[in-house]
């Protein structure tokens, strides 16, 4: 089904989220939950860059098309096609996905970071970093106090 | 409208740039805040940022107020290329809003701290405070979607770790603040998608570009699901009941002034935002906006008045029973919303608005008298009613507004509330606001009770009366709500303006 | 349509195979218990990613994200499983269950939505056509800097990269109110650095170290012209510090880049990338906007040959502009990782008798 072929990257893509959204709610442990956060955030990123590129484009890095480097990526290409779709006798990709994902890892790095540092502390306060024990000891507390 | 015009106090050349410098400010206090040699320094720096935010939110209101939007293009280039601030009535009342109760929870944060983090870590919890007013700040003024979510984040992520800082006062902060932390990065990354996917169909970024472009897409299911992943990524930041796990433990265990801050703020710029998405991006008149409003905002809202209020009734710790009352009222605000009128609109502000003044005076309140109660349970607080009365009686005042007793702004905020679904023909609203405003009276109520008329259980720490530093901040806020809900002219005139602005901003 | 599938057929198949790696990864990790592993799996994962944008044709994203991805995060995790447990527990089935189905159910709508898109690699989809084609058109003349992702990220959507600045000192920020500063490893005895034992260890770390400060450099300054930039400069800056810190152990570290210096620096940073838009505002301009960096008398004052060609016109105003913002990125970025990295090697572990890392 040519369908699915010309969408098989997004419908790929899709599959890794649910993965990483399935790492999250499943696991108790809070270090394995960050990862399953990180697979989550990087598949955004996945599913961005993948509509951001175009059939036959390089790099979005100004390319001079009378040098030989342009020159090679022009000669692969369908002239009608680089006339119609490229800027000065070369396709590029789409860039701002590029900016957009670039920013999106760097906030992924930083809620990866403030998430650890606080299943650290977890650790230290509770002894254990499993969400059931962690309830649990949290509840045996409050029953051990007079209400 | 008259009274923004005559606060219009700034050099001209200082309020051309008001939107760039009301997030600007509280950042550069925040680096400086890093930079401070010790904590009063930091305090003071945190004191100066807010009252420079409230001043250039002022100038956008006195701007709004002449030319009925202010537009500002970061960069010096327009939308689409470049990102654009686009700040209408409703951006100006939240911004005024959020750096108002900044201003307040930071004078709060000079005794408020002291009881509750360690010396050397006031600078970073100053630091962290300004750089979430300066997210949700900026979260309100912007007109790019991916600019929301950066400030999205702003804000977020250094809340967390001050919410987790409250461990030095509960243990069960850190769990609290971790599950805060996924739930809330869930619910990003799923806006991110959502963007993804109207990027996807329309190619460009700024929120008006969008709204033009998708006016004839509405069949496409990419732009539905964007529609669809936007509002639930926005429903887990407002804490929209069934996806409000986060909240009660967040808001009970934080430091005093996290809970006041962010109970006043976060939620209420997360349903900014959604109703920006919902009704000036996307067109309220649309099936599938249309379905989500009425068969799934409502209902969810409704269950959350209710469902939270119970759940409030039967909780023993007072701290919790504030975070399920929180959920309860963002319930109504949401209910507000779904009418899709400009009543019902107006109505669902008014009682944003409402609620902010409540909670953050609650919750400090509660701070003040923590320096000396070190407890959690309702039953420890007994009788600190007659032990700290200025501090108590702040509290009764808001907690009275938050029972909907007539004379309070509460109550005005409701009965607006029941006007628009009478007017809407959703009599059923109707019947849920009054049910829920029935388990208000006793979860209110039993609070008060235990505040001011049941004996002080032996063995248990006298509370002892919030210094000045407390009581001022303080009882600005429980004033307030007294005087709005005598003559409610202001906040009225600013949550109709909004909800005009609302739906008015249509290319 | 069939030229279109014949041009993208030759990478499809690359691209196509390494999803499918990530695939196979991204189960693996949903499987272990180990957290070493999982932590490892994790590194891979982020590496062919980058090894994939590189055949998307983003070589900046790539760069980031083998960075920041593979490195500094795989580096976090392990500070924190060496901090707390190295195995999770095992989950009943019934807990598996609720989240399967939640994914699946979300899956399959995002599916169905999902084809709805243009086909993947339309040159045409609204996407590439609309505001990223006028950014191709105008921003080489406009901005004056080869790379067009540099062009977008310092000067039409600087406020955004502001913004990834502020999330990074804010994320520094939080880690040291949790974390401290690693200031508990002063006292305590350090145990035996790598560099004592291992002389191959300790003279290699000697000598990469110039050369990645260097590198690190070049990516910096080249950003404007090729891949690069100041994220990416700022994490490998970060990376030689704990580089060092593994060979020759944190206390001898934090001797030579002091933890005062590295908190200071993250807020200095944001400061002077906020200072540039701020200039701007002085000298008549919006926020960032870098064309009014310089005042005319100071503009004229540069000689045209400055930056090669005196033929071909210059933005001053916009090369300063991006250099001053990209050396404020540098000092944050370096600075919140590095401390991020004090945080979790300074925090004393766990005391003997529980279960601690491996």
């Amino acid at each position: 089904m040519t369908l699915a072929v010309t969408h098989l990257n997004y419908i790929v893509v899709v599959a890794l989220m649910m993965i990483g959204l399935f790492i999250v709610f499943s696991s108790g442990n809070f270090i394995k939950r960050m990862i399953g956060l990180a697979v989550f955030q990087v598949s955004t990123g996945l599913f961005y860059i993948s509509l951001a590129k175009v059939a036959g484009g390089t790099a979005p890095i100004v390319v001079d098309v009378t040098n030989s480097d342009g020159q090679a990526l022009a000669a692969r290409l369908d002239p009608a096609y680089v006339a119609l779709h490229g800027v000065d006798g070369v396709v590029y990709s789409n860039p701002l996905p590029h900016v957009l994902i670039l920013t999106a890892i760097v906030v992924g790095v930083a809620t990866l970071a403030v998430g650890l540092s606080i299943a650290v502390r977890v650790r230290e306060a509770y002894g254990t970093v499993e969400a059931d024990e962690v309830a649990q000891l949290d509840r045996s507390e409050k029953a051990g106090q007079p209400a | 409208m008259i009274f923004f015009e005559t606060l219009y106090a700034a050099p001209p050349q200082l309020a051309a740039h008001a939107p760039a410098l009301l997030v600007v400010g509280p950042l550069v206090g925040a680096c400086a805040a890093i930079l401070a040699p010790n904590s009063r320094w930091a305090w003071m720096i945190s004191v100066a940022a807010s009252i420079f935010a409230v001043w250039m939110a002022l100038c956008i209101a006195g701007e709004v107020a002449r030319g009925g939007v202010v537009d500002y293009a970061m960069g010096g280039f327009g939308p689409p290329l470049g990102i654009a601030f686009r700040i209408d009535w409703l951006g100006a009342g939240m911004a005024l809003l959020i750096s108002s109760i900044g201003v307040l929870a930071a004078l709060y944060s000079g005794h408020g701290l002291r009881s509750e983090v360690i010396q050397e870590k006031h600078n970073l919890f100053q630091a962290g405070f300004l750089l979430c007013q300066a997210g949700l700040l900026g979260l309100v003024s912007t007109g790019d979607a991916f600019n929301a979510f950066v400030f999205l984040e702003i804000s977020s992520i250094g809340t967390y770790a001050l919410i987790a800082v409250g461990a030095s006062r509960d243990r069960r902060a850190l769990p609290a603040a971790f599950n805060y932390l996924v739930m809330g990065t869930i619910g990003a990354t799923f806006f991110v998608i959502g963007v993804g996917f109207l990027y996807a169909a329309t190619g460009t970024l700024n929120m008006a570009d969008i709204a033009a472009r998708i006016a004839t897409l509405n069949d496409s299911r990419a732009v539905q699901a964007g529609f669809a992943f936007i509002v639930v990524g926005l429903g887990l930041k407002a804490a929209v009941f069934p996806l409000h796990g986060w909240l009660p433990g967040a808001y009970a265990y934080a430091p005093s002034l996290i809970a006041v801050f962010l109970s006043a703020t976060a939620t209420k710029a997360a349903i900014y935002l959604l109703a920006r998405f919902a009704f000036t991006v996307f067109d309220p008149a649309t099936d599938f906006v249309h379905t989500f409003l009425v068969w799934v905002l409502a209902p969810l809202a409704a269950a959350a008045a209710i469902v939270c209020s119970i759940q409030a009734i039967l909780e023993p710790e007072l701290r919790r029973v504030l975070a399920f009352s929180s959920v309860a009222q963002v319930g109504y605000m949401l209910m507000g919303l779904s009418l899709a009128s400009v009543a019902g609109v107006s109505a669902g502000l008014l009682h944003l608005g409402a609620h902010a003044l409540m909670k953050a005076a609650l919750f400090m309140a509660l701070g003040g008298v923590a320096m000396s109660v070190r407890a959690s349970a309702l039953a420890d607080f007994a009788g600190a009613g007659r032990d700290a009365p200025w501090t108590m009686t702040a509290f009764a005042i808001s907690a009275a507004g938050l029972m909907g007793l007539p004379l309070t702004f509460g109550f005005l905020t409701k009965f607006r509330l029941i006007e628009a679904a009478l007017s809407a023909n959703q009599v059923w609203i109707v019947a849920v606001v009054a049910v829920s405003s029935l388990l208000g009276l006793i979860y209110v109520g039993r609070m008060l009770e235990a505040l001011f008329f049941k004996p002080q259980p032996p063995g248990t720490a006298r509370a002892v009366e919030a210094p000045f530093g407390v009581l001022i901040p303080l009882w600005i806020l429980a004033l307030a709500s007294l005087w709005f809900g005598i003559d409610a002219s202001l906040p009225e005139s600013l949550a109709n303006a909004g909800a005009l602005a609302l739906f008015g901003a249509r290319p | 349509m069939t030229d279109l599938t014949r041009d993208i057929d030759a990478s499809l198949v690359i691209d196509l195979s390494l999803l499918a790696m990530l695939l196979v990864l991204a189960v693996a990790i949903a499987r272990t218990r180990q957290l070493l592993a999982a932590i490892l799996l994790m590194g891979v994962y982020s590496l062919v990613c980058a090894v994939w944008f590189m055949v998307m044709d983003a070589p900046d994203v790539a760069f980031t994200e083998a960075v920041v991805g593979a490195g500094v995060s795989t580096i976090i995790l392990l500070g924190a499983i060496l901090l707390t447990h190295g195995h999770a527990e095992k989950s009943s089935a019934i807990r598996l269950l609720a989240p399967a189905l939640a994914a699946i159910a979300v899956g399959g709508m995002l599916v169905y939505a999902v084809l709805d898109l243009p086909a993947f690699g339309n040159p045409t989809s609204p996407a590439n056509a609309h505001v990223s084609r006028t950014y191709l058109e105008v921003a080489s003349n406009e901005i004056g800097t080869p790379n067009i992702v540099t062009a977008v990220l310092a000067s039409y959507r600087g406020f955004d990269t502001l913004g990834e600045a502020t999330v990074i000192f804010a994320a520094a920020v939080g880690v040291s109110l949790m974390l401290g500063f690693g200031d508990l490893s002063a006292g305590r005895r350090t145990p035996d650095s790598m560099g004592d034992h291992h002389v191959v260890l300790g003279v290699t770390a000697k000598l990469f170290v110039p050369v990645i400060i260097l590198f690190a450099l070049y990516v910096q300054f080249h950003g404007d012209l090729g891949p690069g930039g100041g994220f990416q400069a700022g994490v490998l800056l970060a990376v030689v510090v704990i580089l060092h810190a593994l060979v020759f152990g944190l206390r001898e570290t934090m001797l030579a880049v002091r933890p005062g210096f590295v908190r200071g620096g993250a807020a200095l940073g944001v400061l002077l990338y906020a200072g540039v838009g701020l200039v701007c505002i002085v000298n008549d301009g919006a926020f960032l906007d870098y064309d009014y960096l310089f005042p005319p008398e100071i503009e004229a004052q540069i000689p045209p040959g400055l930056l090669g060609d005196p033929d071909h016109p210059h933005h001053w105003g916009q090369h300063f502009g991006i250099f001053f913002i990209e050396l404020g990125v540098l000092f944050t970025v370096a600075a919140a990782m590095i401390s991020i990295f004090y945080g979790f090697a300074g925090r004393a572990p766990v005391p003997p008798g529980t279960e601690a890392g491996q």
